[in-house]
C-alpha cells in the first residue's frame, strides 16, 4: 500500500510499531503533492519546510512514547483556518499578502497532538461556493476526473484527501462546503452540530452558520479528527459548554434497531438517476442491518436556499467589512480615503463575493430589512422546527448530498442559481444548526462518487458515525481509490 | 411668536472596567499606540467577541440606579459603516432590546418645582479607535491608534422632555454625579469619558407637533452644553422668523467661536444596516441576578441627601452640597461616625477643609487631614478645650505636620484657659491701661466693647475661652 494512501488510524499503527516514522510519511506525502498537483491543484501554500521539522519533531515524541492517534500524522488545512507565520489567503486576493499573527483553535488542538501541517488548501474565495472555481488561486480539479469540479467550497480539502495528497484534512462548511466535496470527491465529511467546533481563528463567511469539520477516507478517521476539535473554547461565545464524547468508541454496535427517517421532500423528480440508484442501494444495506426506514416530512426544504441566500449573505457583508485595505490585506493606490476603500474591494474581491455582499447589504438594508432578513430568520426558525418534529420519530435521516455527481468545470459558473442549487440538500442542515455526514455510496455510470448524507440530531454525532461505520464495513464504496 | 425649545440628550458614559468590552486588553490609556490591543480588538479576520461580565454589572447598576427596567434578554447589534477607526468595519452595539429601558430622573431647578425626565434606554456598546495626523511621527499621512477600540461605553438616551438649557445642564449633572457616584465611570469630560451629544428643535408655544431637530456633537462640558444648546436654539428660531425651515441634520459644535455648523444631512446620513451579532449570544438576565443587583446597589446622592436632611438635621444646601460626590460625602459621614455634631462637622467640610483643598489642588480622597482627625478637632472646641479660633490655627498645623490636634495643642501650648482669676487679671490691666475707653463705654458707647475683648484675646494670645471673656468684661465694665 502506497504511504499517501493510507488512512489516519492505518499510519498511526505504523508509526506506532516503528515500521514508519513520520518524517518518511511527511516525505511520501510532499512527494505526492509535487507529482499530482499539476493535475489537482489543491494546494494554495505548501509548507514542506515546516512539515519536514514538524514531522522531525512528532518522531520523537513518539519515541518517547508521548505519541496521540494525530501524532506525526502529515495533515492540510483548508486556507480559511488561521495558521501564525504561515500565509492564510481564504482564495482571495484580498488576502494574497496576509500571515495571521495567531492560529485558528481548531488547528492548534491538532497541532499540540503532534500533527504536521503539509500546507493550506485551495477553496472557494471566502467558502462562497459550491465548485472551487472562485478561488483567486486557480480552479482545482476532481481526482476522479479532472474535467470536472471537486465541489466546494471545501474543494481542495476533498481533493487532496481524494488525489493523496494529505492523510486528513480540515474543512467548513456553511451550506453543504465540507459534504457536497467530500461526496464528489468519495471521502467522509462530517458538519459538526453548530457550536461543537470552535470558530476562533477562522475566517467568517456567515457566522451562525459556519462549523469547521473533518474530511477524512473512512468513518473511523472522521470520528478522531473530530474528537481532536471538538470541544467548549472560552474565545467563542457560540461554541457549546457539552462535553466531547468518545466518538472512536462509539462507532461499534451496529443499527439494529435504528429508526432512519427519508423526508420526503429529498427524494425529488430532478434527482440524478444513479444519485437515486445509490440511495436506493444503501437504503437496502441499511435494512439488511437491521435498520427500520420510517417516511417523514421536512415541509420548509422548498424555502431552505431561499433563507439560505438571505442569512448568510446578510452576515457575509458585514463580515467581510473589515476588509478595507486599512490594516492588512490589499490595498490599492488612491488619493483619498473613499477611494482607497472602493478601489481596494473592487480589486480585493472576486465576482462571487462581491454579488454575495452587494444581496447581503439590500436584505439589511433600511427598508428591505423586515421584508428580507427579518422574514429568512422566522423562516429559519420554521426549518429548524420541522427537524425538531421530524426527530422526535427517527434516530437519524437519510438523503443524497447533492443531486448529481460532479459536474463539469464551467458548466455553472456563470449561472449562480444553477450553482446554489447544487446545494439544496446540504443547506437545511445548517440553517437548522444540526449535523450530517457525507460518506461513499457508490458511484455513477461515469465512474464518478456518489455521496450518501445522514443527518444527526444536534449533538447526535455518535449516531450518525456508529451508522456510518456499519454501512462502510458492509460496502466497499471507501476503499476504491481514484487513479492518477 | 413665541417658541419652545425641545431636546433630547445622548450621553456616552465610557465605564472603568480594567479590559474592555469584548476582549482582555487593558483599557489604560497613554500608552504607545496600538500597544493595548489583540486580534479581537484589531477586527482581524477570526477573531471573535466574547463578553466582559464587569460591563454587564455595571449597565445593571447604572439601569437601575435611573430607575429602568433590566431587559430579561437582551441582544448586541452590529451597526455597519466604514471608517479608518472602526477595525471590524462595524461597531457591536445594541439596537432592539437594549439592556436597559423606560426609566426617568427627576430634576430641580433653583425655585422650581421637581421635574421629571424620561430615559429611554441604555445600551452597551464599544469605542472605536481613534485616528492620528500629521505631526505625530506620521508625516503627512494619518494613523489610526486602536488602543481605545473596543472600550466599553454605555449610551443613555432621554426622552424630548427638556425644554431648555438650564433643564439640560441639570439632568447632565444628575446623570454625571450617579455614574461617578455608582464608581462606573471617571466623569472626565475633557477626556471624553461622559461624553454629549444634544438634539434640539424648536416649536411654537402651543404646539403640539414637534419641530424638525438637528443633533450637536462635540459637546464636551457643562459649560458648552448651554452654549450649544442656546445657540442652536436660537439659530432655529431666526431660521424659521426669516421664513426658512430647520432641516434634520447633524451639527458639530465649536467651542472657540461658541457656534454649531452643519456636518451632515439627512441625505447623508449612514444607512447602519443594524442587525444581531450571530458572534454573540442573546444576554439573558434574571430577576435574581436583578435582585442581587439592586441589594449591591450604593445609596444614591438623592437618597443621602434625604437621609442627611431628616436624619441629621443638616438644611437642603448643605445637604445638596455634602452629596456632590460620594468622596465627600463619605468623608461627613465618617467625621459624624466620630463626632456627633453634624452642623459641626458640615461647616467645617464646607469651610475649612473645601477651602484647603481648592487652595491646594488636592482632592477629597487625599485630604492629609482625615475625617475622624477633624472629628477630634471639632471634639475639643465642643468641650472647651480650644477655642474656634485656635482651632483654626491647629487645622493649618494638622494639614502642614499630619499630626493630632490634640498634640499640636499640648505642644504649643493652646489649651483654652477658662480660669476666671486669670481671665479677671488680664481684663483689669486691659482696662486699667485704656481708661479713655472705659469712660467711652460707660457713657453708653456700648460699640467699644469688641474692642476690649479684642484686646483680652490677644493678651491671652488667644487662648482665653471668649464666652467666659465676654462674661467677666460685662459684670466688670457695668460693675
Amino acid at each position: 500500500m502506497n504511504i499517501f494512501d493510507m488512512t489516519i488510524h492505518e499510519l498511526h499503527g505504523a508509526l506506532k510499531g516503528k515500521q514508519l516514522s513520520s518524517l518518511e510519511a511527511t516525505t511520501a506525502l510532499l512527494k505526492r503533492i509535487e507529482s499530482v498537483e499539476p493535475q489537482i491543484g489543491s494546494f494554495i501554500t505548501v509548507t514542506a519546510e515546516q512539515a519536514l521539522a514538524a514531522a522531525r519533531s512528532a518522531d520523537q515524541r513518539i519515541a518517547r512514547g508521548e505519541g496521540t492517534p494525530l501524532t506525526g500524522i502529515p495533515l492540510a488545512l483548508k486556507d480559511i483556518f488561521l495558521t501564525e507565520g504561515v500565509r492564510t489567503t481564504c482564495g482571495s486576493r484580498i488576502l494574497s499578502n496576509f500571515i495571521p499573527p495567531y492560529s485558528a483553535a481548531s488547528w492548534e488542538k491538532l497541532r499540540d497532538q503532534g500533527a504536521v501541517l503539509l500546507g493550506k488548501l485551495n477553496q472557494d474565495e471566502f467558502a462562497m461556493g459550491s465548485s472551487n472555481e472562485s478561488s483567486a488561486y486557480g480552479i482545482t480539479r476532481n481526482p476522479w476526473d479532472t474535467s470536472r469540479i471537486p465541489g466546494g467550497s471545501s474543494g481542495g480539502s476533498a481533493a487532496a484527501v481524494a488525489a493523496g495528497q494529505a492523510i486528513a484534512t480540515l474543512g467548513t462548511d456553511t451550506g453543504g462546503s465540507i459534504r457536497q466535496p467530500a461526496s464528489h470527491c468519495g471521502c467522509v465529511g462530517l458538519k459538526p452540530t453548530y457550536g461543537r467546533v470552535s470558530r476562533y481563528g477562522v475566517i467568517a463567511y456567515a457566522s451562525s452558520l459556519d462549523q469547521v469539520g473533518p474530511l477524512t477516507r473512512d468513518v473511523a478517521d472522521c470520528a478522531l479528527m473530530l474528537e481532536a476539535v471538538a470541544g467548549y473554547d472560552p474565545k467563542d461565545s457560540t461554541s457549546v459548554d457539552t462535553p466531547v464524547p468518545d466518538y472512536s468508541a462509539a462507532l461499534t454496535g451496529g443499527v439494529k434497531g435504528l429508526r432512519i427517517g427519508l423526508p420526503k421532500e429529498y427524494f425529488i423528480d430532478g434527482l440524478d438517476p444513479d444519485v437515486q440508484k445509490a440511495m436506493t442501494a444503501a437504503i437496502d444495506t441499511f435494512r439488511r442491518l437491521g435498520a427500520e426506514f420510517v417516511d417523514i416530512s421536512l415541509p420548509h426544504t422548498d424555502y431552505a436556499v431561499a433563507t439560505y441566500y438571505l442569512i448568510a449573505t446578510a452576515e457575509a457583508s458585514s463580515n467581510l467589512a473589515r476588509y478595507d485595505g486599512v490594516r492588512f490585506g490589499h490595498r490599492a493606490q488612491a488619493d483619498n480615503l473613499l477611494d482607497m476603500y472602493t478601489k481596494s474591494r473592487s480589486e480585493g474581491f472576486g465576482t462571487e463575493v462581491k454579488r454575495r455582499i452587494m444581496l447581503g447589504t439590500y436584505a439589511l438594508s433600511s427598508g428591505y430589512y423586515d421584508a428580507y432578513y427579518v422574514k429568512a430568520q422566522k423562516v429559519r426558525t420554521l426549518i429548524m422546527n420541522d427537524f425538531i418534529s421530524a426527530f422526535t420519530g427517527v434516530d437519524v435521516m437519510l438523503t443524497p448530498v447533492a443531486p448529481t455527481p460532479a459536474f463539469k468545470i464551467g458548466e455553472k459558473i456563470n449561472d449562480p442559481l444553477q450553482m446554489y442549487l447544487s446545494d439544496i440538500f446540504t443547506i437545511p442542515v445548517n440553517l437548522a444548526g444540526t449535523c450530517a455526514m457525507s460518506l461513499p455510496a457508490g458511484f455513477s455510470a461515469e465512474g464518478l462518487p456518489i455521496g450518501l448524507q445522514l443527518i444527526g440530531k444536534p449533538f447526535g454525532e455518535e449516531t450518525i458515525l456508529r451508522a456510518g461505520y456499519a454501512f462502510e464495513q458492509a460496502t466497499e464504496w471507501h476503499t476504491r481509490k481514484a487513479t492518477l | 411668536m413665541k417658541y419652545q425649545p425641545v431636546i433630547g440628550l445622548e450621553v456616552h458614559v465610557q465605564l472603568l472596567t480594567d479590559t474592555k468590552i469584548f476582549c482582555g486588553c487593558s483599557t489604560t490609556f497613554g500608552s504607545e499606540p496600538n500597544s493595548q490591543t489583540c486580534p479581537v480588538c484589531l477586527g482581524l479576520p477570526g477573531a471573535l467577541p466574547v463578553l466582559n461580565g464587569t460591563v454587564v454589572e455595571y449597565a445593571i447598576k447604572a439601569g437601575l440606579s435611573t430607575n429602568c427596567t433590566i431587559t430579561p434578554r437582551s441582544i448586541f447589534a452590529r451597526k455597519n459603516y466604514f471608517y479608518p477607526d472602526l477595525p471590524k468595519g462595524y461597531q457591536i452595539s445594541q439596537f432592539e432590546d437594549p439592556i436597559c429601558q423606560n426609566g426617568w430622573l427627576d430634576i430641580t431647578l433653583a425655585g422650581q418645582e421637581p421635574k421629571r425626565i424620561g430615559i429611554t434606554r441604555i445600551h452597551m456598546e464599544e469605542d472605536a479607535g481613534k485616528l492620528v495626523h500629521g505631526d505625530s511621527g506620521m508625516g503627512d499621512g494619518s494613523g489610526v491608534d486602536l488602543n481605545r477600540a473596543c472600550t466599553p461605553l454605555l449610551e443613555v438616551v432621554s426622552e424630548p422632555d427638556l425644554r431648555s438649557s438650564d433643564e439640560a445642564v441639570a439632568y447632565l449633572k444628575q446623570l454625571h454625579q450617579i455614574v461617578t457616584w455608582l464608581g462606573i465611570c471617571d466623569g472626565n469630560m475633557e477626556e471624553g469619558s461622559f461624553r454629549c451629544d444634544a438634539n434640539v428643535s424648536v416649536m411654537p408655544v402651543g404646539s403640539k407637533t414637534l419641530g424638525t431637530r438637528a443633533e450637536i456633537k462635540n459637546v464636551n462640558s457643562f459649560k458648552f452644553v448651554k452654549q450649544a444648546i442656546e445657540y442652536e436654539i436660537l439659530r432655529q428660531i431666526d431660521l424659521i422668523e426669516d421664513g426658512g425651515t430647520v432641516v434634520q441634520e447633524t451639527r458639530l459644535f465649536d467651542p472657540n467661536s461658541g457656534k454649531t455648523r452643519s456636518m451632515r444631512s439627512k441625505e447623508e446620513a449612514h444607512d447602519y444596516r443594524y442587525f444581531p451579532d450571530p458572534d454573540l449570544v442573546p444576554l439573558v438576565i434574571s430577576d435574581q441576578w436583578v435582585e442581587r443587583s439592586r441589594s449591591e446597589l450604593p445609596e444614591l446622592p438623592g437618597q443621602r441627601q434625604q437621609r442627611f436632611m431628616t436624619d441629621l438635621g443638616l438644611l437642603p444646601y448643605d445637604a445638596e452640597v455634602l452629596t456632590a460626590s460620594r468622596a465627600l460625602s463619605d468623608y461627613f459621614e465618617a467625621g459624624v461616625a466620630v463626632h456627633d455634631n453634624a452642623k459641626a462637622v458640615a461647616n467645617w467640610v464646607m469651610g475649612e477643609i473645601t477651602r484647603a483643598l481648592n487652595d491646594s489642588g488636592t482632592s477629597i480622597d487625599a485630604c492629609p487631614v482625615p475625617p475622624e482627625r477633624l472629628a477630634e478637632l471639632l471634639k475639643l472646641i465642643d468641650n472647651g478645650t480650644i477655642s474656634g479660633k485656635i482651632a483654626k490655627t491647629v487645622f493649618d498645623e494638622m494639614w502642614k505636620s499630619g499630626k493630632a490636634p490634640l498634640t499640636i495643642v499640648e505642644e504649643q501650648g493652646l489649651v483654652q484657659v477658662s480660669d476666671s482669676g486669670a481671665i479677671e487679671g488680664i481684663i483689669d490691666e486691659i482696662l486699667a491701661a485704656n481708661a479713655g475707653q472705659v469712660e467711652e463705654y460707660r457713657s453708653g458707647k456700648e460699640k467699644v466693647f469688641g474692642f476690649f475683648v479684642g484686646q483680652v484675646m490677644k493678651a491671652s494670645k488667644g487662648k482665653a475661652n471668649p464666652a467666659l471673656v465676654n462674661e467677666l468684661l460685662v459684670s466688670r465694665l457695668k460693675g
